[in-house]
């Protein structure tokens, strides 16, 4: 079994927003909201202030809230790679998954049913790359599958210093950011 | 210094969190409302108070279909996605504590048409004279009767504490995570339940008895509340911090002067002299006891939405 995810690195990052656009388009998301965004995150005491800028998304977490609280099954984990979905046509739009997800990536589509990032599951399962991570310029974002021990995820992850966020909130996550 | 920028801009989720409107509160409000009814009205069946001619027992279920129906009305209309309602009864998710729900308050209707069976509408019993057959047969079992009581609390139970424990599962809000949150909207249901059959009670025994049972649920809310608010305050960080904004926070004035003086210690000392015969009964309790669990439902649900795991970081 794949469980896909993603490794960022934060000193690459220039906050461009390149990746917010291209999941835009690639993904017809309506205007007003978005499936992935860039934080800024300023940490410390002046002169000594460390800068971490993101770029943030649904971290497609092992042990999502999301998928055990939906009354419905419409938020599910995909046969490949473990990526958290939602079935349209199964979602009532109780707006549950919403309130139990720690990272608000999710938001109730004008269309009525809830909505957030797919990791581009139409791209990669055509064997590409989700569309952030192909338009980005500095290439700090990084796809692949950490159930393989020779991902190239897995080998950053090992040679790097890194974080996920908020695992304090126990929904295991499978995004992690280099520092 | 720790300071956060964000572009996330999505409609409802920023700046803060506000998925759920009146409709939730009200459901969660009436939700509670029909549980204490269906506790009381099981209680009065188990004790056999239905020899009574005026007992409560009569008419809670019919008040109680009501209410149901209507704060399953208020749940539908808070659904987005409305024409696909129905995809709630295709199938049953264990981890999903509004899956239990919708399936719980499924059961309940037949349990309160059983309950009416009692005293069917006269116009039914016109129609369909094979009703008042079952009514004979019904009220001549005293087990039955008695069995009846039992599954009705037991269900009535079971409805006042889902509505606590639907917004607990939700682990994401921190205020919502306290392991007794169902307690709580239990005990709070019960006790307007009870201020509201002290109002309408037409029989003497029970107005008095559920005015002094108000008073103690009034007393174990009081208290299950304080319990509420130290396991927040002794928790992690950010569940002492969503503890603050009831405490002394953004939601401290309404929490303060609706749910706790006007909606509990208020009514509570007046309903204490009314039993102790020291004035007359007034409504204006019951009332405010009433109002008080609808307000305290607003704000848990509002200031759940509010409190966040990054409120610290
Ligand atoms: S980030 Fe939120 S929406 Fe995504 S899988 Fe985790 S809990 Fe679910
Ligand atoms: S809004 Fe849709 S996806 Fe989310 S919990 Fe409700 S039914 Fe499931």
């Amino acid at each position: 079994m794949a469980r896909y995810g993603m490794v960022i690195d934060t000193a690459k990052c220039v906050g461009c927003t390149d990746c917010v656009i291209a999941c835009e388009t690639e993904n017809n998301v309506p205007e007003g909201f978005c499936r992935d965004w860039i934080k800024t995150e300023a940490n410390g005491k002046f002169p000594t202030i460390e800068l971490e800028i993101r770029s943030e998304r649904c971290n497609h977490c092992t042990d999502a809230p999301c998928v055990s609280c939906c009354p419905t099954g419409a938020s599910h984990f995909h046969d490949v790679g473990g990526v958290v979905l939602v079935t349209q046509d199964h979602c009532i739009g109780c707006k549950a998954c919403i309130a139990s997800c720690p990272y608000d990536a999710r938001y109730v589509h004008p269309e009525g049913y809830v909505d957030k990032c797919t990791f581009c599951i139409h791209r990669v399962e055509d064997g590409l790359d989700p569309a952030c991570v192909s338009v980005c310029p500095t290439h700090c974002m990084t796809f692949g599958d950490f159930d393989d021990p020779n991902s190239k995820v897995n080998k950053l992850l090992k040679s790097r210093r890194h974080h996920s966020l908020l695992p304090e909130a126990g929904t295991k996550p499978n995004i992690f950011y280099l520092i | 210094m720790n300071e956060i920028s964000t572009t996330r801009h999505s409609h409802l989720i920023d700046p803060t969190l506000h998925i759920w409107d009146w409709q939730i509160p009200v459901y969660l409000f009436l939700g509670g409302m029909v549980a204490g009814m269906m506790i009381i009205s099981g209680y009065f069946l188990f004790k056999g108070r239905h020899t009574e001619k005026h007992c409560s027992c009569y008419y809670l279920p019919y008040v109680s279909i009501f209410l149901l129906s209507l704060g399953m009305f208020a749940l539908f209309l808070d659904l987005e996605h409305k024409l696909f309602v129905w995809r709630l009864y295709t199938t049953f998710q264990i981890t999903s504590a509004m899956s239990w729900g919708s399936w719980i308050l499924i059961l309940i209707y037949p349990i309160l048409l059983v309950n009416i069976l009692m005293n069917p509408p006269k116009m039914l019993t016109d129609k369909l004279p094979i009703i008042s057959e079952w009514k004979k047969a019904l009220l001549e079992k005293q087990l039955w009767i008695k069995n009846l009581g039992v599954v009705t609390m037991f269900f009535g139970a079971g409805i006042g504490l889902y509505t606590g424990v639907l917004l607990s599962s939700l682990g994401a809000r921190p205020l919502w995570s306290s392991s007794i949150l169902w307690l709580l909207f239990l005990v709070s249901g019960l006790s307007g339940a009870a201020a509201f059959v002290h109002v309408i009670a037409k029989d003497e025994y029970e107005r008095v008895l559920l005015a002094k049972a108000d008073n103690a649920f009034l007393i174990i809310e009081l208290f299950v509340i304080m319990l509420f608010i130290v396991g927040l305050k002794t928790a992690t960080q950010v569940q002492s911090s969503a503890a603050d904004l009831l405490l002394t926070g953004s939601y401290a004035a309404e929490f303060w002067v609706f749910v706790i003086g006007l909606g509990i210690v208020i009514p509570l000392f007046i309903q204490l002299l009314a039993v102790n015969h020291k004035i007359h009964h007034t409504p204006l309790a019951p009332l405010m006891v009433i109002i008080g669990g609808l307000i305290l439902r607003f704000i848990i649900v509002a200031a759940g939405q509010y409190s966040h795991w990054f409120a610290l970081k």
